[in-house]
This record gives structure tokens, sequence and C-alpha cells, in this order.
């Protein structure tokens, strides 16, 4: 492979590793400061790409398409927390995986019966058209460097939030210690209706804008999901920094494995195999990864939890 | 104690019903394969429930490894090795090794890392599935054959093959109630309950759990064996974590804790599943809300619900 | 004098720059009660850990019955002769008073890797579990769910898992913690009993009980031994006093 085409490969991974960090980083702060498993966190992100195509289908622009569908994804992240999700705190996590499973069945088939279930197209807004030259005769689409710094920056103020405000201490503390935050006073359950509903409106987000880069098509939230399990997984319950190392570690390796691979296996295999192949055990790296990581650290990269 | 045993009760009860089914009108075909599927289905989800409610590792993988049974017969039928002999030895031992390697990494985390360390087992095999070109790869592979019994082709028949499960199924039952209550299981079931109490009376629960999940994933090998004789077809998506999901529904469902529990919750399962799209071509849009309300409104499943409605 | 059966020597365990276990050297012999005193935050229960396995130390080393079990894990600690109870009552809820201790009596009867009979039949189990229970007053509760029984019944039941394990040492660790008086009352004459035939390092807030039961007491205060020796000595030891009542100025 050549190297323009490389650096291509390691920008669309970078890629995708904001847009998982971004679904990520909701997923995590719920999982470490409710301790709930939220599988229908996929389908928010989903949900997010459906609504910003309808949207921007409708009033005929991208930017206001993603302006509504936020305080929408938003909206309905909350109403899910107050209709279901507030309900299974309690419970065990099989439970909550089982609840947050026949979400997901449901709202799939539900973008089904809307949409259809062909994939929509959702055209790159006219303000980013185009591409910006990496390297001489190399061009690399300007939508996908403005999603890599829209990305970094949501990230960047992410990481403000949680880490220099007193909100953000909160979140943490309540990451580490729940008990102990409700101890000092916090009412536990409207913070988390906050973060939940954040981390919802993330998602969203991230689906908004991956809707140009990918197909818009039920069950896309799926394997997104899993990834970003992976990802908190690797990178430590309830920790953002480590979900966004672990997001781009997940994003590069999958995105360039899945460019290496079948060339890797070119080496032993014919063609038209090499490639099935390649293609199936670059998906396989990332959960490699995972558990390498944690047959190593059981828990996580930064675990935030101590004791 | 007549009404803690109200699960046992209904569950011979729905033995009974199977085992009498080809004898009281509900022979047809189209029954007969439903009743397969709900067998192999349950005794798939008999091995989870003794995994987690009895060992406490909530596996969110199981399908993977009922999966690879079912692949174990496809690979051989691609190599035309269809005879009892080979077929059950090798998926026997691809089910127990598999189990054995993912599990001694699993089983040393906790909690909510087991099960999604599980998941990416899980999401690893059917990748190695949907990667295996020869045999159908994302498409699936039909078998040319059902598995030979020494040579004989009595797995083609249908009569056969309904007691085949049923006794399977009953196997399964048996032999993880019979677990629960050795020695074994009595570590077990004290290591999922207080694992630093285990350890203090001088057990170290590691051996323990990794025994009890290689013995689950061979079972659910064994039903993917049968599985795979039931469709004639595997395809990747018999490991997906989809199929785990449902597993572990049906194990929620009927009563996390009671072995009968995962068999009546197999057996609600399949008839939702057969009944529910003859209504809608949306039918899932029914039946997820029927999981959650089941989650939220049937706390200890179908027996905890019984009960109480006895009580 | 006999020889130590548990033998401390020299344990360290830092956390960050703090010294949590400092140079602590202790020793139990055969049929006396060792106890172990301190103000809250001393280092008691990661001391305790130390001896039992949950925790690592620094340096140091832990000599049980002349063998080495510094780095032995909890489990194996138990097959060599150590049973401990816990400060916060640790039992399994779910099974009946005679499972729990048949499950202590279990390790100690060959392989647990038996797969075909069923346990709760087994009836050299039970009877060792019977007699322990027997031993620590709770023979007519056996069939009782052991979530359903009263505390101080839960603290007896927990030295009946350890005897269960047909120990050398007993490691009880605030056996009285939560008791009302008559169950302490009852719980040291238990204890008193037991002396004559296991060695027993027992750690405890209640003074007046470890006055009554040790035949010597060693003073942790912050990390460190500051005094061993007979109740007598240690109720004239200024130093210990010191320990104590500077926890009283500043109760924390």
């Amino acid at each position: 492979m050549s190297s323009g085409l490389f650096l291509v490969q390691a920008l669309n991974g970078l890629q995708l590793g904001i847009l998982l960090f971004l679904v990520a980083a909701g997923l995590t702060l719920v999982f470490g400061v409710m301790d709930f498993i939220n599988l229908a966190h996929g389908v928010q992100y989903m949900l997010g790409a459906y609504l910003g195509a309808a949207l921007a289908a409708a009033t005929g622009s991208f930017w206001l398409g993603l302006l509504l569908a936020l305080p929408a994804a938003l909206l309905f992240g909350l109403l899910l927390e107050v209709l279901i999700f507030r309900h299974l705190y309690d419970r065990d996590h099989l439970s909550q995986v089982l609840a947050t499973f026949g979400v997901i069945l449901f709202l799939n088939q539900a973008v089904k019966a809307i949409w259809g279930a062909a994939p929509l197209q959702v055209p790159v807004p006219a303000l980013l058209e185009g591409g910006v030259v990496l390297m001489p005769g190399l061009q690399y689409p300007l939508y996908r460097i403005a999603v890599l710094g829209a990305g970094i920056a949501t990230a960047l103020g992410l990481w403000f939030l949680v880490e220099r405000t007193r909100l953000g201490m909160l979140v943490r503390a309540g990451a580490t210690n729940a008990p102990m935050v409700s101890a000092l006073g916090v009412d536990i359950r409207r913070l988390f209706m906050l973060v939940f509903a954040f981390g919802a409106m993330l998602a969203g987000f991230a689906g908004v804008l991956a809707g140009p880069i990918f197909s818009v098509e039920p069950g896309m939230g799926d394997h997104v999901l899993i990834l970003a399990f992976v990802v908190i997984v690797i990178g430590g319950i309830g920790s953002i920094r480590g979900a966004f190392i672990a997001a781009l570690i997940v994003g590069l390796t999958d995105t360039l494995g899945k460019s290496l691979m079948p060339d890797l296996m070119r080496l032993f295999l014919d063609p038209s195999a090499a490639r099935q192949t390649g293609a199936a055990l670059a998906s396989m790296l990332v959960y490699i990864a995972m558990a390498a990581i944690l047959a190593f650290r059981p828990r996580g990269l930064f675990p935030a939890r101590s004791g | 104690m007549p009404r803690l045993r109200l699960d046992v009760a209904l569950t011979l009860l729905v033995l009974a019903v199977l085992a009498l089914a080809p004898f009281i009108g509900l022979g047809a075909n189209h029954y007969l394969t439903m009743f397969a599927r709900m067998m192999i289905l349950a005794a798939a989800a008999v091995s989870l429930s003794f995994l987690v409610g009895g060992a406490g590792l909530a596996s969110l993988g199981h399908a993977a490894a009922m999966g690879v049974g079912a692949y174990a017969v496809a690979i051989l039928d691609a190599h035309r090795l269809t005879d009892i002999t080979i077929v059950l030895p090798v998926a026997l031992a691809a089910a127990a090794l598999f189990s054995l390697l993912t599990g001694a990494i699993a089983i040393r985390t906790e909690g909510v890392n087991f099960i999604m360390i599980t998941l990416a087992f899980g999401q690893m095999a059917f990748f190695t599935a949907s990667s295996l070109a020869a045999y159908g790869g994302d498409d699936g592979y039909t078998l040319y054959d059902r598995t030979e019994i020494f040579g004989s082709r009595l797995m083609e028949n249908r009569i056969f093959f309904h007691y085949l499960c049923l006794g399977f199924l009953i196997f399964c039952w048996g032999l993880c109630a019979m677990l629960l209550a050795s020695r074994f299981g009595r570590v077990l079931r004290a290591a999922r309950e207080n694992p630093l109490r285990t350890q203090a009376v001088g057990f170290a629960p590691y051996p323990f759990r990794l025994l009890a999940y290689v013995t689950a994933g061979t079972l659910a090998g064994l039903a993917g064996v049968l599985f795979a004789n039931a469709t004639e077809f595997v395809a990747p998506a018999y490991m997906g974590w989809q199929r785990s999901g449902e597993l572990i529904f049906m194990v929620i469902l009927g009563g996390l804790g009671r072995l009968s529990g995962a068999i009546l919750g197999a057996v609600v399962f399949v008839l939702l599943e057969t009944w529910l799209p003859s209504l809608t071509a949306h039918w899932k849009m029914i039946f997820g809300p029927l999981l959650i309300l089941a989650v939220l409104f049937m706390r200890g499943g179908l027996i905890g619900f019984l009960g109480a409605r006895r009580g | 004098m006999a020889e130590a059966l548990l033998s401390v020597q020299g344990l360290c365990k830092h956390y960050g720059g703090l010294a949590v276990t400092n140079d602590v050297s202790l020793d139990v012999k055969p049929g006396e009660i060792h106890a172990l005193i301190g103000p809250n935050g001393a280092g008691k229960t990661t001391l305790i850990h130390q001896i039992t396995g949950t925790v690592a130390p620094d340096a140091g080393s832990v000599v049980f019955a002349d063998k080495d079990i510094t780095r032995f894990s909890l489990p194996r600690r138990v097959h060599a002769g150590l049973a401990r109870s816990f400060q916060i009552t640790s039992i399994i809820a779910g099974f009946s008073v005679l499972e729990n201790v048949a499950l202590a009596a279990q390790a100690k009867s060959g392989s647990s890797f038996r797969f075909f009979r069923a346990a709760h039949g087994e009836a050299a189990l039970n009877e060792a579990a019977r007699e322990a229970l027997a031993e620590v007053g709770l023979a007519d509760r056996a069939a009782i769910i052991a979530g359903a029984l009263s505390h101080g019944e839960k603290r007896a039941l927990e030295i009946a898992i350890a005897l269960a394990t047909q120990p050398r040492l007993l490691l009880l660790d605030e056996p009285l913690a939560g008791a009302g008086p008559e169950e302490t009352e009852r719980l040291i004459t238990l204890l008193r009993r037991l002396k004559s035939r296991y060695a027993i390092l027992l750690v405890e807030h209640d003074m007046q009980a470890v006055f009554a039961l040790a035949d010597r007491i060693s003073v942790l205060a912050e990390g460190r031994i500051i005094a061993t020796g007979s109740t007598t000595e240690i109720r004239a030891s200024a130093e210990v006093r010191a320990a104590y009542l500077g926890e009283e100025e500043m109760p924390c």
C-alpha cells in the first residue's frame, strides 16, 4: 500500500474513532454513574442519523436538520429514561440487557416501518463539498475533515466539562463512588437524567455526522454499539479519557485492519478468498485486542472505579 | 412444599405434551419443525441457565458455543463426513475447546466486564464464521445430508428426530440439575452468592467456574449439532449476539435460578416467534415492548409470576 | 514456652506515602488467645488482610506452623489450618445454616470435583456440620435459611463455619461487633471454651471482652505495635493510654 493511501486510511480510522468516542462517552458515563448497561445506546445513534436525514430533507438544509436533530435526540433520550430506564437502575445487569434489547428490537423495526428497509442517502452539505489536497495527487473529502474537526472539538469541550466544571466533578465522583455523591446531598437521579440525556444527544450527534458518510439504515446502530462497548471496556468503565484513547485505538485498528488484512491474506490465499477472509479477520481484530487487553488488565486501561 | 415445585410440574406437563405430540394431532410437519426448534433452544437455554443462575456467570456469548457445534457439522459435511461417530466427537471437542479458551480469559473478569467480554468473543466467532468462504461465508451453508447414525439415515425420520431432541432436552435438564446439586455445584452456588466467603472456607472459585463454563458451552455445542440438523443449514447469525440475547431472554423470562424456567421461557419464546409474524410483518414492534414489559413487571420471570398469583 | 503457631515478622504495607503497616511482628502460640487492639485507623484491618492473604505485604513474612505462607492465597491458607471470621458478617444467606457449615466441611473432606451425588445427602459432611453447629449452640437452627438468623446467631454461624474447616488457628475479626449484651455474654463463653483447642488471634473493640479472654494483648497504633504483654502489663502501659486518649481527643 502506498503511503498516500495509508494516510487516507489512517484519517478514516481516526474519524471512525471520533464517532465511536461520541457514542461511547455517554455510554461510559451512564455505565459508570448508574452501573447501568444500556444496549439501546446504539439505536440512539441510528435515530440521530434518521432524524438528521429526515429533518434535512424536510427543511432542505443539512444544517437546519442538524440543529433540529440534536434537541430531538435529547428529548427522545429523556423519554426513554423516564418511561423505561429509570425503573431498571436497581435491577441486575441481565434484566437491563434484556429490557434495552427490547428497545433495540422495537426501534430497529419502527425505523423500518417508517422509512423503509432501504438505506437513505444523505447528501454532503454544499458548504463542505469537494476535497482537500493532502499531497500532490491525493485528495481527501472536506466533509470528512470537518467531521474529524467537529469530533475533536466536541471531545475537547466534553473534557473541559467533565474535568474542569463542578458538574463534571460530580459526574466523575458519581462514576467512582455514587453513594458518596448522594451522601453529599446531590440528587443522583437528576444528575443521571442529565448525563443520560446528554449522552443520548452525543450519540445522536455522531449519527447525524455519520449520515453523509455511511448509509443510514435500520440496524446501523448495532455494530456501532458493540464497538462502543469494546471501547469502554478497553478504556475502563466510567473513564472519559480511557474512552477517548480506546476509541482511537479501535477506530484505527478496525479501519487499517480492513484495508491491510486482505492484502496480507493475498500472500496465502487466492484473491477472492483473501478479500473475504481478510475482511472478516479485520473485523475480529478489535475483539482480539479487547480480549488481549482484558486478559492482562481485567478492569481496562484506565479503571475509574477504585477498589 | 407444593408451590415451590409448580415450575417443575408445569415443565413436566410441557414435556408430556411434547412426548405425546405425534399422537394428539400435533404430528404435522410444521408442528414438528416448531417443536424441534423449541426443544433445541430450550436445551441451550437450560445450559445457559445453569451458567447464569447456577454459577453466576452472565454470558452474552452463549450462542457462539452453539454455533461452533453447528459449524462443526457444516464443515465436516462439506468434506462429506456425516457419520455421528466423527461428527459428535469433533463437535464436542470443538465446543469444549472454544469454551475453554474463551472462558479462561473471560472468567478472570467480573460483572459487567464479563458480560462484555463474552459478547466480544461471540462476535469474534461470528466474524470467523463469516470469513469461512468455503463454507458459505456470510450467506451460510446448506447441508448435503443430515448426520448419519452408524451409516443409517435415521435423523431424516421426523418422528425419530423429534424424540431425539426431546431426549436431549431431558438429558440437559437432568445433567445440569445433578451438577448443581453435587459438591461441585454447591461450590458454584456458594461462589455466586458470596465469593469471599467461599474462598475463606478454602475454595478458589476459578477452576470451578471454568469447568462450569466449559460444561455449559459443550452442551450448547451439542444443541448446535441438533440445530444444524433440524434446519439443514448453518449461518453466522447462529452465533450472533442477537441469538445470545434471545437465549438470555428465555432464561430470564422463565425465571432465573430455576433450570425449568429456561424450558418454559424457550417454549414461550418460540410460540411468540411463530405466532406474532402472522399478525404483522413488523412483529418485532410488538415483541420488543413485550420483552420490556416482561422485565419490568414479571420479576422472577414466569415462575415468579405464577407463584405470586397462586400465593 | 511453646513454639509459636503463627509468627508474623516485620510486615510492612505502604499506600502511597502512608505506612499503614509499619514493621509489625507478633506471634500466637497454641492454646492462647492473643488479642489485637488499637484505636480506629490504627491499621488493624490491613494487617488482618495481610495475615489472611487478601492483601500482599510489601515486606516481611507470615509463618504458620513452620510454613512460610506469605505468598499463599486465601484458600491455601485455609487449607493450611488458618480460619477466619469477618468483621462484617459474611455468610451465604441463601443456603441453609447446615449447608453453610457443610460447605466448609466439604473443603476438608476430599475433592470437590465430584459431580454425581447430591451434596446435601452426604452424611459425613452433614455430621461434621452438625457437630460444629452444636459447638456454637445452633444445633436446632440447622434447617433454617441462614439469611433469616438473628445478628448474634449469624456471628455464631461464622464461628461454626470457621470450626468446620478444622483449623489450628482462628482469626476472629471483631466477633462481638453489633451483638447485644446477652449475645455478647454467650459468645464470650463460647470463645473461652474454644480456647483450649484452638489458638485464637482476636481483634476486638470490646475492651471488657478482651481483658476477660486474652492471655496476651498487642496494641496497634498508627501501623506499629506499640506494646505487647499480659493484660496487667497492657493496663499499666502509659504508651497505650496515650494512644487511646489521643483517640478520644480527636474522635474521627
